[in-house]
């Protein structure tokens, strides 16, 4: 198949137009040492009906959250995603547009990122966002970015109840921009204020995961009086789901608030693409990666919307720049916004409500011995399986049920503790099946 | 146009969560609970579908018309691979499931790696990094583990970068903890050798450089170059954002360069939704394919696993394995071409060529050679007899139906205007985009005001960016929402780069 329009007659009229003979000849600066000289050694082309076939062979051998029952959460949560989100995401005009450079042919790219931006502000408490950033884990790196530069200070300390994943994330990034990173251990699944306190002193940030990796509610306010009472900057990573039952980071005293958005709006896909949030006070606007937009007026005065304080970005600061930022993932964070709009407050109060009620429906309903049995969860708790935790998951999807994420993979010692997580998605006589097989 | 904000109406909702008959509610600690409500948007279904339809009419895609967006590579975006993006198998898999549930995704990735390896000539590749940009940084840490094992990470400090460069080069350098040493172009738009050759010694890590490069002019000197950082011990870092000009004709390892990235939603076609999503997959030499990111993706007979036992490697720079939706659009786009890749990046250059010989004599050109896949015009001598510049150029364009291309970058040309309209566009669209252009020089000197005072018809007029700058209003602030026409205009002009 082919998306080219060429035709022979273009061909031969646009050669005489530029003066050569052949499509060879355009190729006369590269040297003869840098030539392939062969074909590619690819499969041959395929029709569109064949990629149909082959793709959908390739999806055939995939067990996706409609072909086994699951209750896998442990960063990406299978939400209902409403119609309307894929509709507008297969607008051809956001769907096939690039960067909004030209604001007066990006208007509807740009005031969608405002009213995201506004969303993100509202769910965080929080005074400025940016466009969005690549997911959940990079948030946390740009959050350290910004806290080095405004606090001066070169290391960070992050919960070890932080998702595995983002806390790797900071690590590999940790070195370039010259940072030292400190985990606190957690103790029975939540984070102890006082040794966060400890850790806290001369570090440039404390960022810690609310709720946390394993669901379990942490003692945010004290967690970011803590790092406030070290003058670190307290970011916390939150799920966007939770912050219609949840207090806002904002109104505890957090400096910045990140989080992953696949729950709001994206589908899962393997783990990508999806968003993350990145929103702070509005005194480190000028210190934050990413695109910003901005509202100003035309010569008539109309309101329109703008990328704004680009003076903080590579294309024009180059080496001097906040962050290497270019492509996000607004259409993504689009969908933020598409699902966040159909929900409104009242549904995400309630969504946040029944998956918090299903997962102490299902904690009862199991009966296992809670890991951490003092502790208040929202929409995931770990159980005690009373084996090696593999090898019950192994047994349920004999029985068509991915009954949960194994803890033991990141956390040593906790090899027979399965993370069940509960979305809306779930059903009481669902919750009663996965009991059944763990029962087994 | 209101903001959704505005349509709002308390009580007014569209989605409706089920809620299980007889479940108990459960009680979040009181000290933790939400105080005041997110004041979330209010809609109706109706009203939210009309409300991100009127948005999307005063937007501009590829499917809307031609975007030669210099650069950035605004090619046909396949529907078909947004269907197979979508089957359930791929979107609604779980990045967790277990390897034996996700093996057509697995097999999927394997196999995207061994055609990028393929294409760019070289060894490893990881699909990882979110983007171009997060590619470049990415590379830049296998650089320093690399030198780190030799126990040269301390003596090599500097990366070298031409002037050129896409501002993500430098501003990755600093990311990585590097310094730069900024190299010159020479007069026919290649890097000038002499003034390399002074630069590049113990102390030099590595060259980072986009060949074709933003010029869109193939380094002539390139094998000399790769000897002078070779010849050091340093590392050739390839920015793919300008690959569509070269698949299957001339592959970054054969040019020898050691790290590539390649932007998935540029050279292969991931639509970039208005800013993203993207994927920057980079392919490395032997080498350095034990410093690449975790989890690799490797090939056990027939089955597919991750590997997370590679003891040297510099850490994960993103969740999961990537954006796996990206690597399903770009995988089927490189599949319906298959070998004939190398006619996808012939006709871009043919394109490109034609619309340079239509429009040398009408704009100037500041590097007189046969181009690849892009072209750097200057409007610098509209602005001096006419006052029209780059800027005007771009926004009459919009009259006519276009998208501008890129301006003001590179930044070695004044009033530049970067034009690559890929290989994707019919004659007529190139000869109609042409004429256009024609028109606009000649009407500057005709009536410098046509363009000056463009676009005409659209849903705003030129936006005041410094204002936007100077009085920064990011959200919307409810009661408190100041009203932005009410207060003076911004002095002064924005002429930065504007693309890439």
């Amino acid at each position: 198949m082919s998306y080219l329009a060429l035709t022979d007659a273009d061909l031969e009229a646009m050669l005489e137009t530029i003066g050569v003979s052949t499509v060879e000849e355009l190729f006369a600066d590269l040297p003869a040492g840098v030539r392939l000289g062969r074909e590619l050694d690819l499969a041959p082309a395929m029709s569109e009906q064949e990629l149909n076939a082959y793709f959908e062979t390739l999806a055939a051998e995939n067990l996706h959250v409609g072909a086994e029952l699951s209750f896998l959460g442990a960063g990406m949560y299978d939400h209902y995603v409403p119609a309307i989100v894929d509709a507008v995401l297969q607008r051809g005009e956001f769907l096939t547009a690039y960067t909004p450079y030209q604001p007066e042919l990006s208007q509807g790219v740009l005031q969608a990122i405002f009213e995201y931006q506004t969303a993100i502000c509202e769910l965080t408490g929080m005074d400025v966002s940016n466009a969005s950033g690549y997911d959940g884990t990079t948030v946390a790196a740009d959050a350290c970015f910004i806290a080095k530069h405004a606090t001066g200070r070169s290391k960070v300390v992050v919960t070890e109840a932080t998702n595995p994943q983002v806390r790797q994330v900071v690590k590999t990034y940790a070195p370039g921009f010259g940072l030292e990173v400190v985990e606190v251990p957690h103790r029975d699944g939540a984070t102890d204020p006082d040794e966060l306190r400890e850790a806290a002193t001369d570090a440039a940030c404390v960022i810690f995961q609310h709720p946390n990796f394993f669901g379990v509610l942490e003692a945010a306010p004290d967690l970011a009086a803590a790092a406030n009472d070290a003058e670190a900057l307290p970011v916390a990573h939150v799920d966007p789901l939770s912050l219609g039952v949840l207090q806002a980071p904002g109104n505890y005293g957090c400096a910045i608030a990140i989080g992953e958005g696949q729950a709001a709006g994206n589908y899962l896909s393997y783990g990508g693409p999806h968003y993350g949030f990145l929103a702070a006070r509005s005194e480190f606007i000028r210190r934050m990666p990413g695109r910003i937009v901005g509202e100003t007026t035309d010569a008539e005065g109309n309101r329109g919307y703008v990328l704004t304080l680009q003076t903080r970005e590579q294309h024009i600061r180059r080496e001097k720049a906040t962050s290497n930022i270019t492509t996000n993932q607004t259409l993504l964070a689009l969908a933020g916004l598409v699902y966040l709009s159909w929900l409104g407050p009242e549904g995400l109060h309630e969504v946040g409500e029944t998956c918090m009620a299903l997962a102490e429906h299902a904690k009862e309903r199991l009966g296992l011995p809670l890991a951490f049995p003092e502790r208040p969860t929202f929409k995931e708790f770990a159980v005690r399986v009373g084996r090696p935790a593999h090898e019950v998951v192994q047994s349920a999807r004999e029985c068509g049920i991915q009954p949960g994420y194994v803890l033991g993979r990141d956390y040593p010692g906790l090899d027979d503790v399965l993370l069940v997580a509960l979305t809306e998605k779930r059903t009481p006589e669902e919750i009663d099946r996965l009991a059944e097989v763990l029962a087994a | 146009m209101k903001l959704i904000y505005e349509k709002s109406q308390p009580g007014r909702r569209a989605g409706r969560p089920p809620r299980p008959a007889g479940l108990a509610a459960a009680e979040v600690p009181p000290e933790l609970a939400r105080s005041d409500p997110p004041r979330l948007p209010e809609l109706a279904e109706p009203d939210l579908m009309r409300h991100f339809t009127e948005l999307s009419t005063r937007n501009f895609g590829i499917d809307t018309g031609f975007y030669p967006l210099g650069s950035c590579t605004m090619k046909h975006n396949p529907r078909i691979n947004e269907r197979l993006a979508a089957l359930p198998g791929f979107r609604d898999l779980h990045p967790h499931q277990e390897e034996d549930g996700a093996q057509g995704a697995l097999r999927l990735c394997w196999e995207l790696q061994e055609v990028l390896a393929e294409i760019t000539g070289l060894d490893a590749v990881s699909l990882q990094p979110a983007a171009g940009s997060q590619g470049e940084l990415t590379g830049l840490l296998l650089m320093r583990a690399h030198f780190a094992e030799r126990g040269e990470g301390e003596q090599r400090r500097k990366v070298v970068i031409p002037d050129t460069a896409h501002g993500t080069n430098p501003a990755s350098v600093t990311m990585a903890g590097y310094e730069l040493t900024p190299v010159k172009t020479d007069p026919r738009g290649n890097i000038d050798v002499e003034d390399l050759r002074g630069k590049v010694d113990e102390h030099t890590a590595g060259l980072m450089l986009t060949n074709p490069s933003t010029l869109g002019l193939f380094d002539e000197n390139i094998e000399e170059i790769a000897a002078i950082f070779h010849r050091v011990g340093a590392l050739m870092y390839y920015d793919g954002a300008n690959l569509n000009a070269v698949c299957g004709i001339s592959r970054p390892g054969d040019m020898g360069f050691d790290i590539v990235h390649i932007n998935l939603h540029k050279t292969f076609s991931q639509p970039h939704g208005g800013g993203g999503p993207g994927g920057g997959p980079i392919a490395v030499g032997k080498r350095l394919e034990p410093f690449l990111p975790v989890p690799a993706i490797v090939r056990d007979g027939k089955r597919f696993r991750l590997d997370y036992d590679r003891p040297q490697t510099i850490g994960k720079v993103r969740g999961f394995l990537g954006p796996f939706g990206v690597f399903v659009r770009s995988y089927a786009f490189i599949k319906a071409y298959g070998p004939r890749l190398r006619e996808m990046s012939a006709v871009a250059v043919l394109n490109a060529n034609y619309l340079l010989a239509r429009l040398r004599d009408a704009y100037e050109l500041p590097y007189d050679r046969l181009c690849m896949h892009e072209f750097v015009l200057s409007a610098r001598t509209l602005k001096r007899e006419h006052g029209v510049t780059a800027t005007d150029v771009a926004k009459r364009l919009m009259d006519y139906g276009f998208h501008p291309p890129t301006v003001y970058f590179p930044l070695v040309v004044p009033e530049a205007l970067m034009i690559e309209p890929t290989e994707t566009e019919a004659k007529e669209t190139l000869d109609e985009f042409a004429d256009a252009m024609i028109a606009i020089a000649r009407e500057a000197a005709e009536d410098p005001e046509l363009a000056k005072s463009a676009p005409h018809g659209r849903a705003v007029g030129r936006l005041d960016e410094v204002k936007a700058v100077k009085r920064v209003v990011v959200r919307y602030l409810f009661d408190e929402h100041p009203d932005l026409s009410a207060e003076p205009a911004a002095a002064g002009v924005v002429e930065a780069p504007k693309g890439v």
